[in-house]
């Protein structure tokens, strides 16, 4: 049986360096998730790229956009807000190609995502945690404006962000299943959500529902001075959207957990908010694909215990940008 | 009567309160009661048009209502409408 696997599905491919082996993740059925036979939960394990998160698709197709542009060149440092994941992606794919990278970061996100991108050598620029990922983007747009050496590829607004789902994640999907009845997203920056909405409503119109699953911040991240203060990437266009839910911190957490005791899969917070989203999506089918995105591995929450102690015992539950 | 929860942001508007009780049939027609109450709040949740403030999101229960039937959407009494300020992720 183990030399018929083989012949059946061989190694994931043969690649020339870590950054060509970028996409080609597993697509993964969860049975023990589902809620009734005759709907099919798949897992996209975005969590199998080189640096354990769906945005190295994202952070490749950003430089190498730069870089047809020809907006990278010698003296200059590519400078990106990120609340951890495509700070990371950028780090190893920058360091590979010799560009300096300046990250933006909120300072209240798990330790792992300051020692993953001391690994991969960028630099680091805090801002404050209270305004969450709002406040690492008026924080890089203002650099940016004051210091022409910086370049920032900005993933919310670039279409290189959602295009690289449309060339690469979508059509990955589209390869493995005919019939998909609901793909489920989180929504951070909308690539996700746009280029697979957009791609895989091309292909299967409107029988295939996008659903988003988004965070629902703490109120110590919500520190806005107003309403105004929002931000909604311009990448986002809600009319591709079908459902958008939100869900806290602490369903994420828990569901993230389910994902791991019942599924095997070890995954990050945001996955365990999407996959609540898909299994509440399948329940109300009668038959059909879910399709959902795990969006990035365990190891950078390892430091929070969310996967050892009891949701209610973990600290800063709410005053820590998850995802 | 609706229940709608206050974010930190806005409770200042509504005398420091988290929840906010309001009635109406429709979102459009609950949030404007809130404004009644409390007019403060007009100017941030509606754009001049009358429209939902471009920065604002609200939820019925849990779901945007921009991707249900907006300012129209359909609210019972049981429903809870959350609004919430529109924070990036990535």
């Amino acid at each position: 049986m183990a030399e018929a696997d083989l012949r059946n599905r061989p190694c994931g491919g043969r690649y020339g360096d870590i950054v060509q082996a970028i996409g080609n993740t597993p697509l993964v059925e969860l049975k023990r998730l589902s809620p009734k036979p005759g709907v099919r939960i798949w897992a996209k394990l975005e969590s199998h790229n080189p640096t354990g998160s769906i945005k190295d698709r994202v952070a490749r197709a950003l430089i190498e956009d730069a870089e047809a542009r020809g907006t990278i060149g010698p003296g200059q440092i590519v400078l990106e807000p990120t609340s951890g994941n495509t700070g990371i992606s950028l780090a190893m794919i920058c360091r590979r190609k010799g560009y300096p990278l300046k990250v933006v970061m909120p300072d209240n996100v798990t330790r792992e995502r300051t020692q993953l991108l001391q690994m991969y050598g960028a630099e680091i620029v805090y801002s404050p945690g209270d305004q969450g990922s709002n406040g690492a983007v008026a924080m890089a747009l203002e650099m940016a404006e004051r210091d022409s050496r910086y370049v920032m590829p900005y993933q919310y607004g670039n279409q290189a962000n959602p295009n690289a789902h449309y060339t690469g994640t979508a059509p990955e999907i589209l390869e493995e299943l005919d019939e998909i009845a609901a793909f489920v997203a989180g929504l951070g920056t909308g690539g996700t959500l746009m280029g697979n909405g957009r791609r895989l409503k091309e292909e299967l119109g409107d029988a295939i529902k996008i659903v988003a699953a988004e965070p629902m911040q703490g109120e110590p991240v919500q520190g806005l001075r107003s309403l105004d203060d929002g931000f909604i990437p311009p990448i986002i266009d809600l009319s591709l959207l079908d459902r958008k839910i939100f869900v806290t911190n602490r369903d994420a957490i828990i569901w993230t957990r389910r994902l791991l005791d019942e599924e095997g899969i070890f995954a990050g917070v945001s996955s365990g908010a999407i996959a609540s989203i898909a299994v509440r999506i399948a329940s109300e089918l009668d038959e059909g694909n879910v399709v959902f995105i795990v969006c990035d591995d365990g190891w950078k929450y390892l430091s929070s215990g969310i996967y050892t102690r009891p949701v209610d015992e973990i600290e800063n539950l709410d005053a820590t940008v998850w995802w | 009567m609706a229940t709608i929860k206050i974010p930190p942001v806005l409770r200042p508007s509504v005398g420091g309160e988290k929840e906010v009780q309001a009635g109406g049939g429709t979102v459009g027609d609950v949030l404007r009661a809130l404004a009644e109450q409390h007019p403060s709040t007009e100017s941030q949740l509606f754009s001049g048009d009358g429209q939902l403030n471009r920065y604002v999101n609200v939820y019925l229960n849990d779901e945007d209502v921009r991707v249900l039937d907006g300012l129209d959407t359909s609210v019972g009494d049981a429903d809870t409408l959350v609004i919430l300020p529109a924070m990036a992720g990535g």
